[in-house]
């Protein structure tokens, strides 16, 4: 009797724990379709706000150049995070653990610090280009946008590669060499074969960390504005229904990824399944 | 393992010092000289000034890192305990409002909040409010909860899924109430990612100045909206800003190695 007591209150707050985290974007979902711009009454159903985002210039414009630094960082940060945990993985215990922690640095780093303290940096590489003839001066945009991303991606793909380096079968790798590879393409026929799993998601974390990021961008991006920088100036005036039309939009593309992707996974799992239980019999 | 080349790493150590290393001592340069570049202590002093705000930071960052840890501590405790399958379909919920950029979902709860809104309207039927929620440290706290409480519960999960189901039981077979099992065995056996989880919570609570602008008016200003102010805002200042950062860098790695104190396994449950 007590413990049935016991579930009926676990599912109730467990439900009320979902309808917390799903409120605010169940009304961005209901809102975005409303005629009026006020927030409290439905007074009629509507696309208007659809059409007027699919028209909004800056909106476009910022989405682009989101993606842009996104796929560029990126790569950037996976072919230096990836060289770098090779390079780390054959370097001595002591010179290890200090490299390890200077990159643990922008992880536990609040990050309005990762995003000032490189902001300092850029205003004084700008003062002292500004006495020197040949070197660009007004770099505040793309650049330090694209630097900025790179700093904060990189150590999620050394902390995402070195772990499996260290999983790595190093006899796999000497067996390549006994049977006549030369390093060069052990390497690449044993160790990257190994490692491109996590090389891959590390590649996806930095895409998602890049797109979503506003901090880091925020004191970095001079007058470019990338797409949570346009959300942000778009939230300071007044209430638009653009934005939750815009929201609506990104949750059905996220729900829909996850989706696809589970569904995927749900398969390859119950295949393997099948293949085991197959091979048992 | 010395197969591969340590010059493969030479290009990223170039840029984490460039970028990581140097960018910490210009914070740390920018915070003790003025502006013509002499060395001076008055931007650190001048912080005492904002003592209030630093004080209503830590509060405000404290309140909202326990209230995440008691919603989050019965979450975990669930999720940890369905079977595998459901687990994951779970977690996935739990971790998918965190998908949606941040400012959409604070902006949501401006609307949901407002004196004529939803949460408003509702109250009305039962003959309650209209409250003014919207531009208060209340609703500050609420904008940290909600943004950070997944943070709390994955740490809480991931240290929680190491916990065998009969080491309750024997605990209940033994006489203890459900009081005393929460006290003796979840708690103590969950104390890493407890720690982790007030670290995941408290840090970018402390520092946060989009919640605060955004549900916390103009009357409720943050230690990032300090930081912010001087670098980006009306007050530009670089100096007193890199004083006011490092302050709080300082404030973070306090807490730091008091929830490391607890437990040597730290950064458990990162990503």
């Amino acid at each position: 009797m007590k413990t049935k007591h016991l579930r009926l209150m676990q599912r109730v707050y467990i439900i009320l724990f979902f309808c917390f985290m799903y409120l605010p974007i169940a009304y961005m979902i209901v809102f975005s379709f409303n005629q009026s711009k006020g927030y409290s009454l439905f007074t009629g159903f509507t696309f208007k706000w659809y059409r007027s985002l699919f028209t909004n210039a800056s909106i476009l414009h910022a989405l682009w150049v989101s993606v842009e630094v996104a796929v560029l960082s990126a790569i950037i940060a996976t072919v230096l995070g990836t060289a770098a945990s090779l390079g780390i993985a054959s370097m001595s215990r002591k010179s290890r653990l200090l490299v390890t922690n200077i990159t643990y640095i922008p992880v536990v780093n609040p990050e309005i610090i990762t995003g000032i303290s490189l902001m300092l940096l850029f205003v004084a590489y700008q003062r002292f280009a500004a006495q020197s003839a040949w070197l660009p001066d007004n770099i505040m945009g793309l650049p330090t946008l694209l630097i900025a991303h790179i700093a904060f991606n990189v150590p999620y793909v050394i902390f995402n590669v070195s772990p499996k380096l260290k999983q790595l079968d190093i006899k796999l790798y000497e067996a390549a060499l006994d049977l006549g590879c030369d390093p060069r393409q052990a390497f690449f026929k044993v160790i990257l074969p190994e490692i491109s799993p996590a090389i891959l998601s590390a590649f996806l974390i930095c895409l998602t960390y890049s797109i979503d990021d506003f901090m880091i961008s925020y004191f970095n991006c001079g007058t470019v504005e990338t797409l949570p920088i346009a959300i942000y100036s778009m939230t300071r005036k007044k209430v638009s229904p653009e934005i939750y039309a815009l929201s609506t939009i990104m949750f059905v593309v996220i729900l829909s990824v996850i989706l696809v992707s589970n569904a995927m996974e749900s398969r390859s799992y119950r295949k393997d399944q099948k293949t085991l239980r197959e091979e048992g019999a | 393992m010395k197969i591969y080349d340590k010059k493969l790493a030479y290009p990223y150590f170039v840029w984490m010092v460039l970028f990581t290393v140097v960018p910490l001592f210009i914070v740390v340069y920018y915070a003790m000289t003025d502006a013509e570049g002499n060395f001076t202590l008055n931007n650190l002093t001048s912080i005492s000034g904002y003592g209030s705000v630093f004080a209503r930071s830590l509060l405000l960052a404290l309140i909202a890192t326990v209230i995440c840890l008691i919603i989050a501590f019965p979450v975990g405790y669930f999720l940890s305990r369905l079977r595998v399958n459901k687990q994951h379909i779970m977690l996935m919920l739990v971790m998918l409002p965190m998908w949606m950029n941040f400012l959409l979902r604070t902006y949501a709860w401006m609307g949901l909040l407002s004196v004529n809104g939803p949460v408003n309207t509702l109250l009305g039927f039962i003959g309650l409010g209209p409250y003014t929620m919207l531009n208060t440290s209340g609703a500050v706290v609420l904008g940290m909860v909600y943004n950070y409480v997944p943070y709390m519960i994955l740490p809480l999960y991931t240290s929680m899924t190491k916990i065998d189901q009969s080491l309750v039981e024997a605990a209940q077979d033994l006489g203890a109430n459900t009081t005393k099992t929460l006290v003796r065995v979840l708690i103590p056996m969950s104390v890493p990612g407890i720690s982790t989880g007030i670290t995941m919570v408290f840090v970018p609570a402390v520092s946060t100045f989009v919640i605060s602008r955004m549900l916390g008016g103009g009357s409720n200003l943050l230690i990032g909206d300090l930081i912010e102010m001087q670098f980006l805002g009306n007050s530009y200042n670089l100096n007193v800003g890199s004083a006011m950062s490092l302050v709080l860098m300082i404030i973070v790695l306090l807490c730091m190695s008091f929830t490391s104190s607890f437990d040597e396994d730290e950064m458990e449950g990162v990503s």
